[in-house]
């Protein structure tokens, strides 16, 4: 090979890289092992952690849930996973239809016309969804949040906006029931957007659908935001309740915990905007011969077309984390998800009502699998569970310092009769 | 538990309802409609569709990584800890960079998380400033990045040879300049050679070089980055250290960064105390925070355990065989196509469609064509700079044989295009769908499937 | 290419036709060729100021993106949003169905700077050289 490039040695295809740079370029990285090496350092290192989900009863953003075998078996597939970004349609209609697939699926489940082909995660869906909510409403500089949105997902919006020009966020507070608080007429004339939690971040579903009347009175767009997907298979849909824009996180829709990630933003929205949508878009068309196919469409909208004035800058869609979502709602089915769903609902009250002598329900709002229990001493009882082994939910003074003596508890398809006993002895033996 | 009003009363309409013997037909059969680099040679230019060793795949799905909740105690996620503060290390020492954030999910990800350290920097400086420059050849992301961080794009020409030159970037350099975004090995596949000179001339002008490390897969022992000035850098996972490309992601972007914005990476930061990890938020100047939890962690494990498996060496010999096969294809294809530049390459070159002229057949139909011959096209008509381009990056794990297959394809295209050129404009003809009518895509988007309705 | 004598022509392919003070704005069949098919137009809308040399709209094929910019000064006083459904008719009849919008014109004196069909069609072959 050296002979038809025409060089001596390999190191002399490297010859015009500067000297100085080459010289100081030595890995300090050690030598390679060998796979089985490897694996053992890598079981050692996983079994250091502590991932047994029958005595965490945490949710907060990433929720524990079954995931069937066959998810992981066939979107594990080489041929899914080891290609790339479909930019030849004939040899990519795998990727393409199982996008579009995740497409329509999202899009019925949110109860949306059109949902894209998928972004990072539910915190960057959320940011995406302002950013796009500030294009279509440009005479506006005022997004509200509410205050029961997830926290990270107010950072990352943020950040996000944090020098885009003269934006001004504004976190709008909740009820004693939980629910966000109706803002003024006054702010939301003048809002491009307001953000609400779909359930919200205090486990709360809220009735979208008188904010919907109040935001669009005013001309504002409402974005629903679902870090629990799992919940709208039981909950109204956002679409039913007129939101404008509905995000989330896909990660209950089959995807395993790994720590936070990767995960799976959905974002959908109504037809009238889909020339704004952030992301990526798979779209159906025809071959020559008229055989139905797939191709990414409306791309113009993108990046690499639109370089500094593209609707966003991603460039990947987590497909192959939208491909677990797929499976995993294909093979669910409606009557599946409503089933699991229906689970969690009655996990999660089962729960509630075992812990009744241990704390109180803090909001008395409608719940899925997440609910608020206000307890005395919450923080030291909260580390006693711990002790025990057992992760008594996420205490929420980390998040709202005004919710010190509460932990947000979350019960799934995962937990059982037997593992709640676990949690409330733990919880409550140190009373 | 659920008052009426907030019930979900449509039976999740639109929804399948399927057996899960079908769900597997029908998974496995749309799987049958790819290519992949599980299949065959993927010399998507820029992309490095290199082999995702599968001992990556079996370590993410140990019940201990993937099983974890983002939200446990850190005394319960040391392992999981352990392994990102070595990987941060690998990073550093690849980079030559004194400090890396694993948050950014995505390669444009780590671009917006990298601008945003920027603008707090000259912010903390008491001007934002509100320009970024980036080279005509830049990937999209670079000026999308830069928009979403409230920057204005001013496009910087390469000199005849591809490469960008000091004299030039000098001469657009103001106060009002941020940083310059560069990619090296740029997108023509050529070594910077003048890139000390450029980030030199950048920070005395008071800005600061942002190098995309799209293209690592050329550097790992050859240079590193942070000799090059470099002031902070993105890594893309998926392609240098062999993560999954997913179909379109999931990938992952660290950022590595110099001590001057080191003050600026997103928190919370990993740090060490009594012999354990932790998590902590005690960084006033962080710019806040990129996404949820911490990163895509089952990437990192993936590119962790590639890592450990090669070693320095064994990254340093896959940087010279990139070059190598790289250079081969060059090598050979040059007869039949004309090269962008005549500048060395590194891991990718660049070929035009220019001499096609009379046959009537462009680039498009060559990549088509490449379908037909059992291969995924090259990157084509990219960078913009280049008119028809056709961007090869064959990566170090594919073999001289498989190489020899991919010129030879090549040669009898080029031949063909001059003998029966419907041959080629028309293809392709043996895939299991023809070309497909993207303008009735965009004109008329059916962007979900919905149940016709009875008549 | 065709360029009819009864138009004006500006550099950045547009063309008008006035009549009665209000001028007709379209891209050229230059200007709808290099673009390809064009699947989708942005125009701007009813009312709004309009200035030469500015951007006024969009138009899209499947892997471009064009700017339409005003070739003269004015009020928009109608949109062909006939086009959002029908864009390729920009393709099939740019100097006809294909107009874009009709501006009233602010300044008619714009009109006589913009190029004659004969000097369009030296510009055009110049640009291609």
């Amino acid at each position: 090979m050296l002979d038809v490039i025409g060089v001596e040695n390999a190191a002399a295809m490297f010859a015009h890289v500067p000297g100085a740079l080459r010289e100081r370029a030595e890995l300090a990285l050690a030598e390679g092992v060998s796979e089985q090496t490897v694996r053992r350092e890598l079981a050692d290192l996983a079994n250091a952690n502590r991932a047994d989900d029958r005595t965490t009863f945490l949710g907060a953003g990433a929720y524990p849930h079954f995931v069937p075998a066959a998810v992981d078996q066939l979107a594990g597939r080489a041929e899914f996973a080891t290609a790339y970004t479909p930019y030849q349609p004939e040899v990519s209609q795998g990727t393409l239809q199982a996008t579009f697939e995740f497409q329509s699926s999202i899009a019925a489940l949110l109860g949306m016309d059109v949902a894209n082909a998928g972004v990072y995660d539910g915190a960057t869906a959320a940011a995406e969804a302002v950013l796009m909510a500030l294009r279509l409403r440009r005479d506006r500089r005022l997004v509200l949040l509410s205050r029961a949105l997830h926290p990270q997902y107010r950072q990352v919006i943020a950040t996000y906006l944090e020098g885009v020009e003269d934006v001004e966020l504004r976190e709008v507070p909740f009820n004693d029931d939980g629910t966000t608080v109706l803002p003024a007429t006054e702010l939301l004339e003048r809002a491009a957007c307001f953000l609400v939690g779909y359930p919200n971040a205090l486990g709360i579903v809220e009735d979208l659908a008188p904010i919907a009347a109040a935001v669009h009175a005013c001309d504002g767009l409402l974005v629903s935001v679902t870090a629990e997907s799992l919940a709208l298979a039981v909950i109204k849909s956002p679409g039913a309740a007129d939101v404008d824009i509905a995000v989330g996180e896909g990660q209950s829709l089959g995807l395993p915990l790994a720590y936070g990630g990767p995960g799976l933003g959905l974002f959908a929205s109504r037809d009238k905007f889909v020339r704004s949508l952030p992301g990526r878009l798979v779209g159906e068309t025809v071959a020559a011969n008229g055989e139905r196919g797939f191709v990414l469409t409306l791309a113009t909208r993108e990046q690499h077309i639109r370089r500094e004035r593209a609707t966003s800058n991603i460039c990947t869609n987590h497909a192959l984390c939208a491909l677990q979502a797929t499976v995993y709602l294909s093979l669910l089915g409606r009557h599946g998800l409503r089933t699991v769903a229906e689970d969690n609902l009655r996990m999660a009250h089962a729960a509630a009502a075992r812990l009744a002598d241990v704390g109180r329900l803090r909001f008395g709002g409608p719940y899925f699998n997440e609910f608020v229990l206000e307890l005395p001493d919450a923080r030291r009882r909260w580390e006693r569970a711990l002790e025990r082994g057992v992760l008594a939910g996420l205490p929420l003074g980390d998040w709202y310092p005004e919710l010190e003596q509460s932990l947000l508890l979350c019960a799934t398809e995962v937990h059982d009769e037997q593992a709640l006993g676990v949690l409330v002895d733990a919880l409550g033996a140190s009373s | 538990m659920l008052p009426p009003e907030l019930r979900r009363e449509d039976g999740l309409d639109g929804l399948p309802e399927v057996s899960e013997l079908d769900v597997v037909r029908h998974f496995t059969r749309l799987s049958q409609w790819n290519l992949s680099a599980a299949t065959t040679l993927y010399p998507l230019g820029s992309c490095t569709m290199k082999y995702n060793p599968l001992a990556n795949e079996v370590v993410a799905r140990l019940s201990g990584f993937a099983g974890l909740h983002p939200l446990v105690p850190d005394q319960w996620a040391q392992g999981t800890l352990e392994l990102m503060a070595r990987l941060t290390q690998f990073l550093r020492d690849v980079s030559g960079m004194p400090e890396v954030t694993l948050q950014p999910a995505a390669g444009a990800h780590g671009e917006l998380t990298g601008l945003k350290m920027v603008r707090a920097y000259h912010v903390d400086r008491g001007n934002p400033r509100r320009r970024v420059l980036i080279p005509e050849s830049a990937h999209g992301t670079n000026p999308a990045s830069a928009a979403l961080c409230g920057y204005g794009v001013t496009e910087v020409p390469a000199g005849p040879a591809g490469m960008l030159e000091v004299e030039t970037v000098k001469r657009m350099l103001d106060d009002d300049v941020a940083a310059m975004m560069i990619t090296n090995p740029n997108t023509l596949g050529v070594f910077e050679q003048e890139i000390r000179g450029i980030a030199h001339a950048l920070h005395a002008a008071g800005a600061l070089l942002y190098c995309d490390g799209a293209n690592m897969n050329a550097l790992m022992g050859v240079a590193k980055p942070g000799d090059m000035g470099a002031d902070v850098l993105q890594f893309n996972l998926h392609k240098t250290f062999s993560t999954p490309h997913g179909g379109g992601g999931p990938g992952s972007g660290p950022v590595a960064v110099s001590a001057l914005l080191e003050p600026y990476l997103p928190a919370p930061r990993l740090v060490e105390s009594d012999g354990a990890w932790r998590w902590s938020s005690d960084f006033p100047k962080a710019i806040g925070r990129v996404r949820s939890f911490h990163g895509n962690v089952g990437m990192l494990v993936r590119a962790y355990c590639y890592m450990r498996m090669l070693g320095g060496d064994g990254l340093t010999d896959a940087t010279e065989k990139a070059v190598l096969n790289a250079n081969y294809l060059r090598a050979h294809l040059s007869r039949s196509l004309p090269l962008a530049v005549a500048t060395p390459s590194m891991h990718e070159c660049v070929f035009s469609d220019k001499d096609l002229g009379e046959t009537g057949v462009h680039t498009l139909d060559i990549a088509k064509r490449l379908l037909d011959y059992g291969f995924f096209a090259p990157t084509i008509y990219f960078p913009l700079v280049v008119p028809g381009a056709i961007m090869v990056e064959p990566t170090e794990t594919e073999s001289k044989q498989t190489l020899d297959e991919f010129v030879a394809a090549v040669e009898a295209i080029v031949a063909e295009a001059h003998a029966d050129p419907a041959q080629v404009t028309q293809a392709p003809h043996g895939t299991f769908i023809g070309r497909l009518d993207e303008t009735r895509a965009a004109r008329r988007p059916v962007l979900r499937y919905r149940k016709p309705t009875a008549p | 290419m065709e360029a009819p004598d009864t138009l004006r022509y500006s550099e950045e392919h547009e063309w008008v036709r006035v009549t009665d003070g209000i001028a007709v704005i379209g891209i050229t069949d230059h200007a709808q060729d290099e673009l390809g098919d064009i699947v989708f137009v942005e125009l701007p809308a009813k009312d709004s100021v309009v200035t030469k040399g500015k951007p006024f709209g969009v138009v899209e094929s499947v892997k471009a993106v064009s700017d339409v910019y005003s070739p003269v000064s004015g009020t928009v006083v109608e949109a062909n949003d006939g086009l959002a459904d029908t864009p390729e008719v920009v393709n099939s009849d740019p100097y006809g169905d294909g107009w874009m919008a009709k501006v009233a014109l602010a300044d008619p004196a714009e009109v006589e700077q913009l190029m004659t069909a004969a000097q369009y069609e030296e510009f055009v072959a110049k640009e291609k050289s």
